[in-house]
């Protein structure tokens, strides 16, 4: 029978020892929560002040940095809550707002991948639901250890197969995200989880606990003993040396198992839908989900941003294991619970609402005017504290230092690597680099997952963005995309989280929306290694300064820090999502080239009649752009157009990472400007019918974009390069994109391009059965997909039917 | 119109459609809670008298577990959840549900599910396939499994059809792979208006 340790114990007994270490705090911050205290915390205090100082909720290393995402915000009304809250809320029209953020799941899932992973989903999408809005869809960005590597086998599966089990469950479509593999992933995977909502503007709700007498009220699940200390002992320290750790990384994993929680994805359908009865029906003041540290964030975090006091009775706390003491009840992560706070002449009809959706609810606790954090156990008061304390947690500075080894790695230009020197040399590498596991399809992993559900998905992987319906009416909808690239950001974190930045942005641009504004997830090593947080710094820096540049504000994120192996950090890895709103998705173009019917007694690949396509400088040729000639009225093909400039810029690129396991130089330049110009160039052609695909360029250039156009449509295409051909297939400058212009709109789109200052080069026309460039290669679409498709079965297991190869 | 779960009565309605989803998360075998419904006690006496009743997906497998139609479906043959627009063909178009389609017709629809393998022992298989229950079959690869490459089978009379394929995503080429789908919903409209 041990003894609680109530506030008038600690008092008593100021001089013993407590565990603090054995929480994730130091010395430092221990003492600083006695001094704050003036005695010695409570076992349930410590617990609260541990999970609440962790790196992953105190954000203590990477607030300083943050804040200028605020600071250099460009101006924008589209914003209705910014930084600071759950999720960023943005104003897309039509009395619609939206709501979205990104979060990693980093080291559950390497831990116990399924359910890592599935509560990852879970976590994210009632950050969504606790702004007061309705989930939509969610998306997931995934980086592994080298694809062949036998605990990517362990870890990869397991991590699909949690998403599609609690986002297929929850009914919530996965519209897209990214799969790449990298060495520096290998005991460190990347799972970062999107959700995006959608609400009327009326509809935001606050996390505030305010209205002395209010009830605090917990709902959802019961409190157990899973993920106990997520937060802290296992999201905010770095896994040890795998070398150390013998054979089985399992092992390593193994102990921390029990940080890990279990997900129940129906329960949090019910909540969902009871939250959002809830909110319709006007009976909460204040709503906050339970993610990371559970019961003492949400309560500290409601007293500390409302009237500032709160009494809470931790016995009515609804529980599954009747063994749990204060600490463990504070600091479980069990999932899917909500805490609300209800006047209390609406408790009646709160309660009812949750017994008509069987989610169960309890009375814990009430709003006081004290401006204390009271928290009662057995008739004992174990917690006493000041919130705020809790809630806003340390601030440091931490060291900061370019590590020397950055220039070695910019000396290493991958100009000297060898090039392909012959058309044939260009083909196996195309070939390669689209059979890679980086590059391939992803049907795999994507087929687990439902995109359909809900109905009102337009566009989803492998198109560029996926892309949502919102107002059937109206055709209103919004894109989102999300992208990262380790190796750019290895480079240098400044230039390469701008080139994510850019990216993501074009990906949203390419559909027809207009990007309105980022989310963000910062995965990075050990922010008490200088050299991370140099790069952190680079990154954080880059972002801003890209935000501001591009005119999108930053409206929310998360960073995950202590993603490494013993002393390797992984590569600099921010991940960046990019809303954007489309006015019309009737409108919008996916990147496939259209499947249209071959022009009969053409003989065979039409466009060999018609004269092979010529590389055009576009504008400034007379009368702009023309479909070969002869074809203008009879042929259904569409003109390949490349838009942007072109340069010799491999540094981090996908040639140089497939074709020579090469990373070093510099990567591509960024170019702000023309990522404007050509974004609003591809709105106004798509809003003026010009185009029937478009497709940005990035991860292995232009022969790569071509490929995939051709496979999703399920149409060739035929192209004469400008210039020379190795830098123009595989170059990856920034700010480029390739489109397919409707026949007879040739002209039109010329001037478009002009008139928006876009470089624009005629470089083919689609149709046919194979992806060729003249003078170098021709390839059949069907060896195509096959090398494309036949990659991630082979790694991962068959697919017991293949997806059909295009004819 | 939609029906509560755990409301009693069918509140006069001419057709019902049990949807897709995960009824009680499917954490047991599929349907196997979602047959105890206390709305189910007045659906399975008025399917028995000929309502039309569509079980798509998830509905499908309530239908089969609350044996208004025979056989099961079990785990598809990878093993995992699979998305695939998947060609089929229309086998029996008389029923009240794909009497807009004609016998033998080709349709793309998407197929979405982690337990859609359609099993039954062989009598049942081939008494199926003699009365012309087999309403919808795989006109493609068979994706999961499922014996004869059922996708959808229907009661002796024809009003009442499980489908493991989600017609309801096949109504506008804009959110789904093609339009066809919307032959199920104008079939049970036209009859229910005539």
């Amino acid at each position: 029978m041990t003894v609680t340790d109530t506030v008038a114990w600690a008092a008593a007994t100021a001089g013993l020892p407590q565990p603090f270490a054995e929480l994730g705090l130091t010395a430092e911050e221990y003492e600083k929560i006695v001094a704050t205290l003036g005695r010695r915390p409570t076992g349930a205090e410590l617990a609260l002040y541990s999970v609440m100082w962790s790196e992953h909720c105190s954000y203590k290393s990477s607030k300083v940095h943050l804040r200028q995402f605020a600071a250099t915000a460009p101006p924008s009304g589209a914003l209705l809550a910014g930084i600071g809250h759950n999720a960023g809320v943005v104003d897309i029209g039509q009395g619609y707002a939206v709501t979205f953020k990104i979060e990693s799941h980093n080291h559950p899932s390497y831990v116990e991948p399924h359910q890592g992973a599935a509560t990852g989903v879970g976590g994210i999408v009632r950050d969504i639901l606790a702004m007061g809005a309705r989930p939509v869809a969610v998306m997931d960005a995934l980086r592994f250890g080298p694809a062949d590597a036998p605990d990517t086998g362990r870890v990869l599966p397991g991590v699909v197969s949690g998403i599609s089990f609690y986002g297929n469950c929850l009914g919530l479509p996965n519209i897209g995200g990214e799969l790449d593999f990298d060495p520096s992933y290998a005991g460190n995977p990347l799972v970062n989880a999107l959700c995006v909502g959608v609400m009327r503007h009326g509809d935001l709700q606050v996390a505030e606990g305010s209205g002395p007498g209010n009830k605090v009220i917990l709902f959802g699940s019961t409190t157990g003993p899973d993920g106990v200390g997520g937060a802290s002992v296992l999201a905010s320290a770095t896994f040890g040396d795998a070398a150390s750790d013998g054979p089985a990384s399992d092992d390593r994993a193994s102990a921390k198992r029990p940080s890990v929680q279990v997900g129940d994805p129906f329960t949090e359908k019910l909540l969902v839908e009871c939250c959002l009865e809830l909110f319709a029906g006007g009976l909460v003041t204040g709503i906050q989900d339970l993610g990371a540290a559970g019961v003492a964030c949400a309560t500290t975090e409601l007293a500390a941003a409302g009237t500032g006091g709160m009494l809470v009775r931790l016995d009515d706390v609804p529980l599954r294991d009747a063994s749990l003491g204060p600490p463990e009840i504070l600091m479980s992560e069990s999932q899917e619970r909500m805490m609300a706070v209800v006047e209390p002449g609406r408790v009646e009809e709160f309660l009812a609402v949750c017994a008509k959706w069987d989610v169960r609810a309890a009375v814990i606790g009430e709003v006081t005017g004290t401006g204390r954090l009271v928290m009662t156990w057995r008739g004992e008061t174990v917690v006493d504290i000041p919130p705020a304390s809790a809630a806003d947690g340390p601030v440091y500075h931490r060291p900061l230092a370019r590590p020397a080894s950055q220039d070695a790695l910019a000396a290493a230009d991958p100009a000297a690597l060898p090039r392909p020197v012959d058309g044939a040399g260009l083909r196996a590498d195309l070939l390669a680099l689209l059979g890679s596991p980086g590059l391939a399809d992803k049907s795999w992993v994507t087929d687990q997952y439902d995109r359909y559900v809900r109905g009102d998905t337009v566009l989803a992987m492998p198109d560029d963005a996926g892309l949502l319906r919102v107002d059937e009416a109206t055709g209103l909808g919004i894109a989102l995309a999300t992208d990262g690239n380790g190796r750019y950001c290895r480079l240098d974190p400044y230039l390469g989280t701008q080139l994510v930045l850019s990216e993501a942005y074009r990906n949203v641009a390419a559909t027809g929306a207009r990007p309105l504004a980022v989310t963000n997830c910062l995965n990075f090593g050990s922010p008490e290694d200088p050299a991370v947080m140099w790069q952190f710094a680079e990154a954080a820096r880059g972002l801003a300064d890209g935000c501001a540049a591009l005119g999108v504000p930053v409206t929310g994120g998360n960073v995950s820090f202590y993603n490494q192996t013993g002393t390797a950090p992984i590569h600099p890895t921010p991940v960046v999502g990019v809303l954007g709103v489309h006015d019309d998705v009737r409108r919008r173009v996916g990147i496939g080239f259209r499947n249209v019917p071959a022009v009969p007694s053409r003989g065979g690949q039409g466009g060999r009649g018609a004269g092979a396509p010529r590389a055009r400088e576009l504008p400034g040729g007379a009368g702009g752009m023309e479909s070969p000639r002869g074809e203008a009225k009879s042929s259904p093909r569409a003109s390949i157009v490349l838009l942007g400039r072109t340069e010799p810029e491999f540094g981090g690129s996908a040639w140089a990472h497939v074709r020579h396991g090469h990373l070093g130089g510099r990567p591509p330049a960024p170019g702000f400007d023309a990522e404007r110009r050509l974004a609003a160039l591809l709105a106004a052609a798509v809003a003026a019918g010009l185009l029937s695909a478009a497709h940005d360029l990035s991860d292995g250039g232009l022969a790569v974009a071509l490929a995939e156009s051709c496979l999703r449509g399920g149409t060739g295409c035929r192209v004469r390069l400008p210039g020379d051909p190795f830098t123009a297939l595989f170059s990856e400058s920034a700010a480029r994109a390739v489109v397919a212009v409707r026949a007879g709109r040739e002209t039109a789109f010329g001037h478009l391009a002009e008139a928006h200052g876009v470089p624009a080069t005629a470089i083919g026309s689609t149709g046919g059965d194979s992806l060729t460039v003249d003078g170098c290669f021709a390839i059949p679409l069907a060896e195509l997909a096959a090398v494309h498709t036949r990659t991630l079965p082979a790694l991962f297991g068959p697919v017991l039917s293949q997806p059909v190869v295009p004819s | 119109m939609a029906l509560w779960h755990g409301d009693r009565g069918l509140r006069g309605v001419d057709a019902v459609i049990l949807p897709g989803g995960f009824s009680y998360g499917d954490y047991l075998r599929c349907g196997a809670i979602a047959r105890f419904a206390p709305v189910m006690a007045d659906l399975v006496p008025a399917a028995r008298a000929g309502l039309p009743v569509l079980g798509i997906c998830n509905g499908f497998q309530i239908l089969c577990e609350a044996h208004l139609l025979p056989g099961a479906l079990t785990r598809n043959a990878g093993l995992t959840f699979i998305t695939r627009d998947v060609p089929l063909r229309v086998e029996n178009a008389a029923t009240a549900w794909t009497r807009a389609y004609s016998g033998g017709e080709q349709i793309v629809v998407p197929l979405k599910s982690g337990e859609g393998a359609f099993a039954a022992d062989a009598g049942t298989l081939a008494g199926l396939e003699a009365s012309g229950q087999v309403v919808i079959s795989y006109a493609g690869d068979n994706p999961n499994g499922s014996a004869a490459a059922i996708a959808g089978v229907c009661n002796a009379e024809g009003t009442v059809v499980g489908l493991m394929p989600h017609p309801e995503h096949a109504v506008d080429p804009l959110t789904g792979p093609s339009a066809d789908g919307l032959g199920f919903f104008a079939s049970v409209l036209a009859r229910v208006a005539a």
